[in-house]
């Protein structure tokens, strides 16, 4: 063999290993002076730690465990505890009795049941010896105990145990109730326990050969005695221990040679050797040696301070509790240390499991609200929100800049910076509308393409502006921003030409979209009045012909209510108009209107629904959402689906009003920042709703709709909220009566603008739908009907 | 497609008459073969095909071999996309290779010609269609680009169909007070339709590129290519963005193109194409329809009326069939439809084919596939339509309020 391979065989890791071993060693032989310094702290503290029983350990010991725990004052002190003087294995501490108990236990076994020499024999193989052959064991006359009986059956009691009996109650009289309780449950359970010692010596025998000879009263131990009197003699023991003042006999008593009885192995019946085997055949697989099922209770008479402590959870418990929640570290660390290598394991698995918990982020936590009930409760601001309506340029955008401006939303300084940046690009009059206008095409074009959210609030409301913009082009936009509003500003320039403009143009598509959307609240603010001098007529011939066409568009009168205001100039918006040509103008301003308006009703009961207005990161989540909340309800670490995507996601944490919040319900603007989901699933328009009771995708819908336009199987574009898609409209399957709703005519070829119809609507793609849905058709541009889903 | 010397063809004659050889040059030529190709009839094209021989012993020995195959077809299947032509149907001629009755689908391809027989001759519709699909003076195709924020579809137009090449979808941010976030977001979207449209649409020689939008994201697009051509000094993309014309649309869904079709940037550079007269008769039923004159009808069994009525004769009459109604399997069918054609065509009115893959079909489409406009008003036509139908959707009480 060459070097080589004598060098690639050398095991380093063993050697490495052996090395550490050797240098531990050394080590701990010598134990520098610093470590000596901390050792004999250490001592102290534990001592001190430890209290009055620090008796029951030695120094050496103590010494031993901080040595082990790196000077660790606390883990000495529960391992000490635990090992020394908890526990049953104390043996160092254990005063002599415990040899008695070990006997006496084993005398309480073979007492309550008698020894079977069949079972002597259990583990012999007999080979294939047929039955019949098998002899019968017969069992000896048994030498009866003078004392057999015990304390399950009365019978005449002997003197001594007579004598006994008088003795246990006058010790069970000095001793505290409680540790006596305690013992009397034991024996009660004790005596339940049903004992089938499978090995049995001369158990008389035995109990004087184990007997030590530092035992201060040996007479029990030539008895036999029945579990009553054992115990009571114990306790006897313990009392006249109390009485005499024994000094304690920790400290004296020696190693005592005994195994506690918990080393003590159940007597196995050994397998037979080969030899056995090749000459008797396999061994019979029927006697199957018992498992031990009794315990050996050795320290049933120790003294109070063992019994108490017992009075804590048993090592065992301790065990099962570190297991039940594995996530409580120092508890499974202290029962590792008390359970040796097994519990290890299971730490070690319990770690393992603690592990993956913490490559997987943890679910938010649901703090299991009652949204409700809290909502109920909570004193909030009514939340309203209104959308802003009107034909391009009727001056909508800067009407909502003024009101920000002169509710101090908006500070004066930012107004002017905008008025400088405007007036470079030629456009002073659009500095307010910039307030709402942020994108860089709007503020460069001076047109609104968006809806603009934005918030303010007065004493009793909390209002949400939706800015829509005007141009035809960003209907769609409007539409959204219409499907989230409670009630509508519709804004009319009054300005000469300019106001029959706008009527033919989106001042009347806005109203019919807005009231097909479900809104019914309008204020019109008659803008930009000053530049007709104020004039009442001129308002009033407005106001006259708005109102004409509000109702034919099914608005009710109660519900309309007119300002004059100057966006520009800031008149009747939050103050009442300086100008004296206004004086005319006796009724309300603008916000004084506003207040007046109260929210839709709430669908707060009904399965959440909420259509994803916004999708943007925070550095708080990869993935927020924002919207208003269509109906139901949402708290923090609810599982949420998504639709179309069918994906689910958690509410890591909730946003209304800016403000950080527990739970979100219908009517509020909610900012909800998701986790366990991959942005790629969530589009603007796409709904978010409940998991048990979701949206279903469908492309094929019925709704039941006011013709605009003139309808007839043609393609057309499908508003609902947010989304958009393409479709057709596949049928018409009845014109309806409009306010009685019965067929009037079925399967037209034609609907004309003004009827309800009956319109069956295919979708190139599934879109989340469902009943009672407000949905708006488009064609060319044009809003041609729109209607309830069905 | 060009017509072959029919040489080659007359070896068919021996099974019956009436049988030409087209050789298809260009993709749009499949969608002629296509509209030709009917049920029953009998082609006879190149093909290839596995053969499988059974050796003496039990081996089998596979091999691929081209041979000349002669089908009656079953059915056709047409790829819009990759325009490719799949025939089906049941052999009728023998050769070392096939039996008979064994079943192939022939895969039509391009610059290999094939041969048509009609079973039952050549109805007008069928000359008609042969006819177009021989023209030789074919317009450049367009390419167009319907978009919005967000969306972008990426077709090309061309005399008898719109294809979509590609859509692509992106999120943009909406207004939020960062506006940098939704112009990039923009950017980004603009640079991925760019990317897009450059793959699926050949620019090599130049073509019109139309580009459609609500609002300015067209105008914003065809910035941003002229942009990005300075910046990277690309030929293509600069001719691209001379090219390219603005056109409004009010929404980024394919089914806007109509509003492009009609608008006068496209009409003046294709206003001899078939579809442009198409779609102005399009309108011109939709107007009617509005207007409910009682001229405008659609629908199969009205249609049907109003021509038995010779109600679609001279003087304005145009009777529209969307061509897919032609590709009826069931001959009955079909022959109605051709008599209604020749009807029309009698009467002197004018019976227009219209493509079921162009813009103006699929408006069509949804009307049931066949229109006609009248030459005089004709009112309840659908009437006895209706008495027929006895479905108890009436009495639904609701309440007095409007219903909606």
């Amino acid at each position: 063999m060459s070097r080589h391979q004598a060098y690639r065989n050398y095991d380093y890791e063993n050697d490495l290993d052996e090395f550490d071993g050797q240098e531990a060693y050394e080590e701990e032989e010598e134990l520098s002076p610093e470590d000596k310094a901390q050792m004999e702290a250490g001592t102290a503290q534990v001592r001190d730690a430890l209290g009055p029983q620090t008796s029951k350990v030695t120094t050496a010991q103590i010494q031993d465990a901080l040595w082990h725990y790196f000077y660790d004052i606390d883990k000495t002190v529960a391992y000490l505890v635990t090992k020394h003087i908890a526990s049953p294995k104390a043996a160092k501490s254990a005063p002599p009795q415990k040899n008695k108990g070990e006997v006496a236990s084993k005398t309480y076994h073979e007492s309550s049941k008698h020894f079977s020499f069949a079972d002597f024999f259990n583990d012999m193989p007999w080979g294939n010896i047929p039955k019949h052959r098998e002899g019968t064991f017969i069992a000896p006359l048994y030498p009866r105990g003078g004392l057999l009986g015990g304390a399950g059956t009365p019978g005449k009691p002997s003197k001594l145990q007579q004598l006994a009996l008088a003795r246990k109650k006058k010790a069970e009289e000095q001793k505290a109730g409680n540790t006596d309780q305690d013992v009397q449950g034991t024996i009660t359970q004790l005596s339940q326990l049903s004992v089938a010692q499978d090995l049995g010596v001369n158990e008389e025998g035995k109990s004087i050969s184990i007997t030590g000879p530092s035992s201060p009263d040996p007479t029990p131990s030539s008895k036999k005695p029945g579990l009553g009197t054992l115990l009571a003699d114990r306790k006897r023991k313990v009392a006249d221990l109390g009485q005499v003042e024994t000094p304690p006999v920790t400290k004296s008593s020696p190693e005592p040679s005994v195994k506690s009885p918990d080393e003590d192995p159940a007597p196995e019946p050994a397998a037979p050797s080969a030899f056995a085997q090749t000459l008797l055949g396999s061994a019979p697989s029927a006697p199957k040696p018992l498992p031990k099922t009794s315990y050996q209770l050795p320290y049933m008479a120790f003294t109070s301070s063992v019994s108490e402590a017992f009075s804590g959870p048993s090592p065992d418990d301790v065990v099962l509790s570190a297991q039940a929640k594995a996530s409580n570290k120092k508890l499974a660390s202290i029962s590792s240390k008390k359970n040796g290598g097994h519990d290890t394991k299971i730490n070690q698995a319990s770690e393992g499991v603690k592990a993956m918990n913490v490559d997987d982020a943890p679910l938010p936590k649901s703090k299991n609200l009652n949204v409700l009930k809290e909502y109920k409760n909570s004193k909030a601001k009514k939340s309203v929100s209104f959308i802003v309506v009107g034909h391009v340029d009727a001056g909508k955008s800067t009407l909502m800049g003024r009101l920000l401006l002169d509710l101090n939303v908006v500070d004066q300084r930012t107004i002017d910076k905008y008025r400088k940046e405007a007036e470079s690009m030629g456009k002073a009059s659009f500095a307010l509308a910039w307030v709402l206008d942020q994108r860089v095409e709007e503020r460069s074009r001076g047109v609104t393409i968006d809806i603009a959210t934005n918030r303010f609030e007065t004493d009793a409301t909390s209002f949400t502006i939706l800015d829509a913009p005007g141009h035809r082009d960003f209907i769609p936009n409007m539409i959204a921003g219409a499907s989230q509003a409670d009630f509508a500003v519709l804004v009319v320039d009054a300005s000469t030409g300019a106001f029959e403009a706008g009527l033919k143009g989106q001042t009347r598509e806005h109203a019919l979209l807005i009231r097909s959307m479900g809104v019914s609240r309008v204020i019109v603010a008659v803008n930009k009045l000053d530049t007709v001098g104020w004039s009442q007529e001129r308002f009033d011939e407005i106001s006259q012909q708005v109102s004409g066409f509000l109702v034919a568009t099914n608005f009710q009168l109660k519900n309309v209510s007119f300002v004059p205001v100057s966006g520009l100039g800031g008149d009747n918006m939050v103050h009442k108009s300086k100008d004296s040509a206004a004086d005319w103008y006796t009724g309300g301003t603008l916000i004084q209107e506003l207040e007046n308006s109260q929210p839709l009703a709430r669908a707060l009961d009904k399965p959440l629904r909420m259509t994803i207005s916004e999708v943007f990161k925070t550095t708080q989540s990869p993935l927020s959402v924002v919207g208003r909340v269509d109906a139901g309800s949402l708290q923090m670490g609810d599982a949420l689906l998504i639709q179309p995507s069918g994906e689910k996601a958690y509410v890591k944490s909730l946003e209304v009003d800016s403000e950080p919040v527990d739970w979100a319900v219908a009517g509020q603007s909610t900012v909800i920042h998701l986790t366990h989901i991959d942005p790629i699933h969530v589009r603007v328009g796409d709904i978010v709703c409940d998991l048990k009771q979701p949206i279903s995708c469908i492309d094929t819908f019925t709704i039941k709709a006011l013709a605009f336009d003139v309808l007839m199987p043609m393609q057309v574009d499908v508003h609902r909220g947010r989304l958009h898609a393409a479709g057709q409209i596949l049928e018409m399957p009845a014109i309806l009566d409009k306010f009685k709703g019965t067929v009037l005519k079925k399967k037209p070829k034609v609907v004309k603008a003004g009827n309800i119809a009956r319109v069956v609507v295919k979708l190139s793609d599934k879109m989340p739908l469902e009943a009672g849905q407000r949905i708006v058709l488009r064609s060319n541009g044009e809003t041609i009907a729109a209607g309830l889903l069905e | 497609m060009q017509l072959v010397g029919s040489k080659s063809s007359q070896r068919l004659n021996d099974i019956g008459e009436g049988s030409v050889t087209l050789l298809p040059v260009e993709p749009e030529d499949m969608w002629h073969a296509n509209n030709l190709i009917s049920a029953e009839d009998v082609i006879k094209a190149h093909a290839v095909r596995k053969v499988t021989t059974e050796s003496k012993t039990g081996s089998t020995h596979s091999e691929r071999v081209h041979t000349d195959l002669t089908i009656r077809v079953t059915s056709t299947f047409f790829d819009m996309a990759a325009s490719t032509l799949h025939v089906t149907g049941t052999v009728i001629v023998e050769n070392s290779f096939v039996n008979l009755g064994q079943y192939h689908t022939l895969d039509l391809e391009l610059s290999r010609p094939f041969t048509i027989w009609k079973k039952n001759g050549w109805d007008s519709v069928a000359t008609e269609t042969l006819k177009e699909s021989l023209k030789q003076d074919k317009e450049g195709t367009v390419a167009a680009v319907v978009m919005q924020e967000g969306v972008a579809n990426i077709c090309l137009i061309t005399e008898y169909r719109t294809i979509l090449k590609q859509r692509v979808e992106s999120t943009i941010p909406k207004k939020r007070a960062a506006s940098s976030d939704q112009n990039s977001g923009m950017r980004r979207f603009f640079e991925k339709t760019l990317t897009t449209l450059m793959r699926s649409i050949d620019f090599g020689k130049p073509r019109p590129l139309l580009l459609a939008s609500p609002g300015f994201v067209a105008v914003d697009f065809k910035k941003y290519i002229s942009e990005e051509a300075t910046r990277k000094a690309d030929k293509t993309m600069m001719a691209m963005a001379k090219e390219a014309t603005v056109v409004h649309s009010s929404s980024g869904h394919l089914h806007s193109l109509n509003e492009i079709l009609k608008s006068p940037e496209v009409l003046a550079t294709m206003k001899d194409m078939k579809f442009s007269k198409e779609t102005r008769y399009m309108d011109e039923l939709f107007a009617r329809l509005r207007k409910d004159d009682g001229r405008a009808w659609y629908g199969v069994s009205t249609v049907v009326k109003a021509v038995n009525e010779g109600a679609v004769g001279r003087g304005g009459g145009v009777l529209m069939i969307n061509n897919s109604l032609f590709r009826s399997l069931d001959l009955a069918t079909r022959r109605k439809y051709v008599a209604l054609v020749d009807r029309v065509r009698e009467d002197g009115g004018e019976a227009r084919v219209v493509s079921s893959d162009h813009e103006s079909g699929q408006r069509l489409d949804a009307l049931g596939g066949i229109a006609a406009i009248l030459t005089y008003p004709m009112l309840g036509l659908d009437d006895d339509e209706d008495e027929d139908e006895g479905d108890g959707q009436n009495g639904v009480i609701e309440e007095p309020d409007l219903i909606i």
